[in-house]
């Protein structure tokens, strides 16, 4: 039913449906009105016999769903930031143990500087523990996500991350449609596990494996994430035929059949990119948006083929590898290899500041022109930046660096001395 | 498409008023999007709420930044927070509070604004005297339904309906309606003032 | 219900089995039916206390829920010689996943089990003193106070014993681990930290709180097949010595670990919801053969030792809030 609703509700729904028996909840901004309504529904009844636990960690929360989904249960918590940081080792062993667990990253800045707001420093930081990443341009899509995640992760024994945006979605109040339990029902059958704790039939899982055996185990995870990729189309067809309408997949193009400048990105920017293309195009520049909605396994042929007339590519991300650059822009042009088409960087966005169409539409012009710096930080105060380096230039004992710019940007008072 | 920003201190429903503005559009056929700008829970921080009204699918997702309307529900942060940042020429102004514009200072800087665009009432008071408490933001969406037309207050009244069921309900959904008729009134005097100057 | 010490009939021996026994005090593992949860075959050190105390306990878990068991193994000493790819030494659902979460992913497991209802089937949670203490403390006390259905077993064998002998939360003091060397006159571990974790058990309050040693496998196994009759969390903590880390003979290992009962450094006690305690009185007296005696300064650390463990054995008693045990010892010789 389509309704007017915020985005953490809607996504709590959607869960709801599915029919998690085991939910792990630690709280963490902004994931928090998730957990609390699912919390509210499981006392309803409205999820059977889940049961609903609040543990004492991030780390706890994960290490209860491998212990549940090791029993044979459905399983899902949410996370952000710190939170998802703080369960990282668990993070790689639910990967490297096979369990299906779909979790939330309701996506949030790392700091330090702590910082509560949006950006996807956090999925980054475990792009490669293993878990498959989905990233959701909107609540609809958000809805949809988790609904095929648990079927993706089931199908395959590899668990999911859905990543929504911190705030610009999870507290987003927009119209949604909340599919009904018989269309998820037909959609998702009951959790069948591969692996099972069974007295009837015991087995050992978690087993320690030496050089002699580590290597093929992990080329069989490997294997299993190609195969996602293949498996993931045929679930977004599944999908669209019970819920008549396409969502998720692994990338999609916007305006690109004839477009020279490709505009690259995930998540919820991709709607305000939109937005900036439609304005460009306007104007004669042909310009189009590819959307990259499954980040782990990385598409690089479907990516690739979404590009093949385009001459410039601009990735816009969220998030940086301090020190070296881009991190999307990374897989991109290793998607790339070998063709002549120049990629920029173009990092926008870190710690939840708002990008603008006006600014996108700047830089796409900007680096039509070839006025890019590589990697290019949008909306980059160059001011406050000059200023601490040249304080820091003068004084030995300088303070910390984010207090100070603060100070310069007036943000906080200054100091009484 | 409207943008709309909503400018409050933690607690005061600011978050509230724009997901209600966002209910009422949509129970009137628009697309409507709502967000809020707000760090860790505090009580009386600066707030704002966004919120976008269109025919047809927003996709956009930037904070408003060129505001169509401005709902002070907070006058002290006049003159502490640029609070009409981006205001489009044409664009509305409430604001929630018992003095007048030029005693609050800001008469003169309003005036470029079409006549019957700006309006200053106490929605404290409604909210005093429907609920007891100094709930400012159901009176700000009757007056805003009132000086816009954008969203009916048949919506607005059901919006809030549905939020908060029961009496609290209906004691909101009335000072709404109250908070209409006092802006629509107020409307009328301003437009009417300048019809009588003209007709002199 | 009152225990009974049971003596052993056969001179020379401290053999367990005891064919002289009635079929009722048996030990589980003196019966041909027994699971050997943990079969032979694994990869402990000759005279290893904690495959001892994990073989006894499991056993006895086993037989209690009618075979209806699933087990969480943190890692450590025991989850590593147990489980050596491709071979496994366990005969029982089990399961391993990251050393600081075996209580997290025990209630995980507990939470399954019940969203399926099938309360027929115990959870059991182990790990090494390491795991349980330190590193997981935290998530061993969101167990206990959420009363997760599962009964954890430490067995605590004084340090972090299978990544070369390093000082843990349960190091006694004065004790030599590679991290606490005695050096000049610095004894070892410092006296004064560490953490008991029985008597925080106590204080959450759960259903069933106890310490065990492999000195004393009848009340090792009692104790176990008594939680499994409980629901709720429950905790033993199994004192079981570790020849390699300890430097004691591997022959010894029994003898040791009775010697660390009867001195009164591991004192054995049972309670139910932090209350009504009741503990095996110790012998009182001089530790005269330990391997925790510097061989610089034996008079003083002897005696502080004492002093030590007089204060251990009275923490046991008022935090049951009781008065002295029924038979106080008398001096020692």
């Amino acid at each position: 039913m389509r309704m007017q609703i915020e985005g953490s509700q809607a996504v709590a729904d959607a869960i709801a449906l599915c029919q998690p028996e085991v939910i792990a909840a630690y709280p963490i901004s902004p994931q928090t009105h998730i957990v609390e309504r699912l919390s509210r529904k499981t006392k309803q009844g409205h999820i059977g016999r889940c049961q609903f636990l609040n543990v004492e960690s991030e780390f706890a929360a994960l290490s209860v769903l491998i212990g549940a989904s090791a029993s044979g249960a459905r399983t899902y918590t949410a996370t952000s930031s710190q939170g998802l940081l703080f369960m990282a080792e668990a993070v790689y062993n639910a990967a490297g143990l096979g369990l299906p667990i779909v979790m939330t990253i309701a996506n949030r800045a790392i700091g330090a500087p702590i910082n509560i707001w949006n950006d996807h420093s956090d999925s980054m930081a475990l792009r490669d523990a293993g878990w498959i990443q989905l990233f959701a341009e909107d609540n609809q899509d958000a809805v949809d996500l988790h609904i095929q995640a648990f079927r993706l992760a089931e199908s395959l024994s590899c668990p999911v991350m859905v990543c929504m945006d911190g705030y610009v979605l999870t507290h987003a109040y927009e119209p949604v449609d909340v599919p009904d339990a018989v269309q998820v029902n037909a959609y998702l059958p009951p959790y069948d596990p591969v692996q099972v704790l069974d007295p009837e039939r015991p087995v050992s899982i978690g087993a320690m494996v030496g050089p002699e055996a580590f290597t093929e185990v992990k080329y069989f995870s490997h294997q299993q994430h190609l195969r996602a990729l293949e498996v993931m189309p045929e679930l977004v067809e599944a999908f669209e035929q019970h819920f008549q309408r396409r969502s998720g997949g692994l990338c999609s193009a916007y305006r690109m059949e004839d477009a020279d400048i490709a505009v690259i990105a995930m998540g919820s920017v991709i709607g305000t990119i939109k937005d900036a293309v439609d304005e460009l195009r306007n104007t004669g520049v042909r310009v189009g948006c590819v959307k990259i909605g499954c980040y782990r396994p990385f598409p690089k042929f479907q990516v690739s083929a979404l590009l093949e007339k385009t001459t410039r590519v601009i990735v816009v991300e969220k998030d940086l590898a301090v020190g070296m650059g881009g991190i999307v822009s990374a897989d991109v042009q290793s998607a790339l290899q070998g063709r002549q088409i120049s990629v920029h960087t173009v990092i926008a966005g870190l710690g939840g500041r708002s990008i603008s169409t006006s600014s996108l539409k700047h830089m796409i012009l900007e680096a039509r022109a070839e006025r890019l710096t590589e990697p290019y930080f949008l909306d980059l105060n160059k001011t406050v930046i000059e200023q601490e380096l040249a304080r820091r230039r003068d004084i030995r004992r300088a303070g910390p660096v984010a207090e100070h710019m603060l100070q310069t940007m007036n943000v906080i008072g200054t100091k009484v001395s | 498409m409207w943008q709309i920003r909503i400018h409050g201190r933690g607690g005061q429903g600011v978050v509230t008023a724009a997901e209600l503005l966002a209910m009422a559009a949509f129970m009137d056929g628009k697309y409507a999007q709502a967000f809020p700008s707000f760090g860790s829970e505090r009580m009386g921080a600066p707030v704002v709420a966004f919120c976008r009204v269109a025919e047809g699918a927003i996709r956009t997702r930037e904070t408003v930044t060129r505001p169509d309307v401005v709902i002070i529900q907070d006058p002290t942060l006049l003159h502490q927070v640029d609070l009409f940042g981006g205001l489009a020429p044409l664009g509305f102004v409430l604001i929630n509070s018992t003095q007048t514009l030029d005693a609050l200072h800001i008469e003169e800087f309003l005036s470029t604004l079409p006549l019957g665009h700006v309006c200053a009432f106490s929605a404290t008071d409604l909210g005093l005297k429907y609920l007891k408490r100094p709930i400012a933001n159901g009176p700000l969406l009757g007056a805003f339904a009132a000086i816009t037309g954008l969203i009916r207050l048949a919506s607005v009244e059901s919006a809030i309906q549905q939020k908060f069921p029961g009496a609290v309900g209906e004691a909101n959904r009335a000072a709404a309606r109250e908070a209409f008729d006092v802006v629509t009134t107020s409307i009328t005097e301003q437009r009417g003032i300048v019809h009588h100057a003209h007709a002199d | 219900m009152t225990t009974e010490r049971i003596k052993f009939y056969q001179t020379g021996t401290f053999t367990a089995g005891n064919r002289l026994l009635d079929e009722a005090t048996r030990t589980v593992q003196s019966r041909l039916d027994r699971t050997n949860s943990l079969n032979s075959g694994h990869r402990a050190c000759q005279g290893c206390g904690e495959a001892l105390g994990a073989r006894y306990a499991l056993d006895a878990a086993m037989r209690a829920s009618h075979n209806q068991l699933i087990a969480v193994n943190a890692t450590g000493c025991l989850e590593v010689f147990s489980s050596p790819y491709p071979e496994s030494a366990w005969q029982i659902p089990w399961m391993h996943s990251l050393f600081g979460n075996a209580p997290a992913v025990a209630s995980g497991i507990a939470a399954a089990l019940r969203a399926k209802r099938r309360d027929d089937v115990t959870v059991i949670a182990q790990g090494g003193d390491g795991a349980t203490v330190d590193i997981g403390f935290g998530c061993l006390s969101g167990m206990f106070e959420r009363n997760d259905d599962v009964l954890y077993l430490c067995y605590d064998n004084e340090a972090y014993m299978n990544t070369g002998i390093q000082r843990s939360g349960a190091t006694p003091p004065f004790a030599r681990t590679n991290t606490t060397q005695a050096v000049g006159e610095h004894p070892g571990n410092p006296i004064g930290n560490g953490k008991n974790v029985p008597r925080i058990a106590l204080a959450h309050g759960i259903p069933y709180v106890a310490t065990a040693s492999v000195a004393d496998l009848h009340d090792l196994e009692r104790k176990v097949t008594k939680a499994i009759g409980v629901r709720g969390a429950r905790y033993i903590h199994v004192h079981v010595p570790c020849p390699l880390g300890w430097g004691s003979d591997p022959a010894h290992t029994m003898k040791v670990a009775r010697l660390a009962v009867e001195s009164g450094l591991f004192p054995l006690f049972e309670a139910e919801f932090g209350k009504g305690i009741r503990a095996v009185p110790s012998v009182r007296g001089r530790i005269r053969k330990s391997h925790l005696l510097h061989a610089d300064s034996p008079q003083s650390s002897c005696r502080t030792l004492s002093g030590a463990t007089d204060s251990i054995q009275a923490s046991v008693r008022s935090a049951a809030g009781h008065g002295s045990p029924r038979r106080d010892p008398s001096n020692g010789r």
